[in-house]
This record gives structure tokens, sequence and C-alpha cells, in this order.
């Protein structure tokens, strides 16, 4: 294999579930050798941003959006069964009780096995977030053009 | 099987003992083999994808009650 294959993901979601399954693949594939980018998109954006919060939104819809739509990799829900937090918090013991890694300990450790998260540059205009919301480990914003050309070189391209 | 090192993924679940696999590779030496010790039946069938999309050699599974080992060599540095 002279050349690294590559997978490309688009992560629309911020559903604790569909994350789980985005990292999952993510660091199974990078695990198996290939150049794994994900983009980030939409309410899948809330991943990335910082669990402390951080960046300030200009204009008062923006900034209404950003305070209603916290986001955080801890503030998760699932999309099924969320009950007002009680099967999140179960789901997420659960996840505990098999040893499998938490949102943010996956987030880690994709970044550490080269994973790259992208952040897409219109949703983040046009739902008001500040580039000082995300975590550090993310790369810099791109648009759609970038993905389509990285998705047309990958053997696998998910949108989750 | 002899192995030359050993992997504990006791209680792990897909994705991490190929997670694991895939690092503990990199301590190894072309030709070494790798035993990774699992409970998780997925391996059974994670294993040799993983072989077959990196290249290293898939050598053969042996199953004692809820102990799963799989054996691999590295076939390159």
């Amino acid at each position: 294999m002279a050349e690294k294959e590559k997978m490309s993901i688009v992560v629309f979601s911020d559903d604790l579930d569909k994350a789980l399954a985005a990292f999952i693949l993510a660091t199974s594939g990078a695990s198996m050798g290939m150049d794994v980018s994900m983009f980030f998109t939409f309410w899948g954006l809330n991943i990335l941003k910082k669990n402390s919060g951080g960046g300030k939104s200009k204009g008062i819809m923006k900034k209404m959006l950003n305070f209603m739509n916290r986001g955080g990799s801890r503030r998760l829900k699932l999309s099924k069964f969320h009950m007002f937090g009680l099967g999140t918090w179960m789901m997420k013991k659960l996840m505990k009780e098999t040893n499998l890694p938490s949102i943010d300990e996956f987030i880690t450790m994709a970044k550490q096995m080269g994973v790259k998260l992208i952040p897409c540059s219109t949703s983040c205009g046009v739902m008001g977030i500040a580039e000082g919301a995300f975590r550090e480990e993310v790369e810099s914003l791109a648009g759609a053009a970038y993905f389509l050309n990285e998705a047309r070189q990958s053997k696998v391209a998910l949108f989750i | 099987m002899k192995a030359d090192q050993s992997l504990d993924c006791m209680g792990l679940y897909c994705p991490m003992p190929i997670v694991k696999t895939a690092q503990k590779m990199k301590d190894l030496k072309k030709g070494e083999v790798l035993e990774v010790v699992a409970d998780d039946k997925g391996i059974k069938q994670d294993m040799p994808a993983w072989c077959e999309t990196t290249g290293n050699e898939f050598l053969g599974i042996e199953e004692e009650s809820d102990e799963i080992k799989v054996y691999v060599r590295k076939t390159k540095d």
C-alpha cells in the first residue's frame, strides 16, 4: 500500500449515539492504516465545542442560538430514550461499565491517531459559532469543496 | 501458539482491541508475533479483517471458554 487509503465522514448530528458510531468508525479506520477526516457540520459542531463554553457570537439571534444550543462533548443526548437525561445518564454508565471510551476520550484518541477534525465553515458562519468556541483538537475550518475533494479520493465516505 | 508479546484486551469492546493492537504493533519488530487476549467475540471477525487491510499476517485463533486468543505476525516495519 503505497498511498494510504482515505476515509471521510460527515458528522451532521450531535446525538450521543451517532457521535459514538462516527468515532468508533474513525478510530477503527485510523487503526487500519487509513487516513481519516471527519467533517462536522450543523448540529454535529456541538460535539467539538468546548465543554467549558467560550467564543462570543455576534448578533442577538446568534447569541441566543448558541446560548440554547450550548454543545460540548459531555452534553450530548441520546437520539432515543433521552428521558429528560435519565436514559442518557444510564447509557453513559453502561458505556463506562463496558470500558467503552466516552466521546471526550474518543476525541483525544482520534486526534492522537491522526484523525482530522474539521468544522464546516458555512455552518459556523450561519450559526455564528466563533472559532474560539471549539476545543483545541480541531483543524482549520473548511467548506464543501474540501470535503468533496477528500470524499472523491476516499474508499469509504459516510454521512452520520 | 508462541508469541513474542501479549496484549490484554479482556473486557474491551470494539473498537478498543483493534485500536490497541494497532498501537502495540508499533513496538514489535518485523516477523514477531503478537498475541491478543480478548473476550469480545467480534474480534474473531475483526482481527482477520484488520490484517487483510494492514497487510499483517493472521495466524489463527485459540479459544478456551470465554478467552479468545488471536495471533498476528508483523510483516513489515
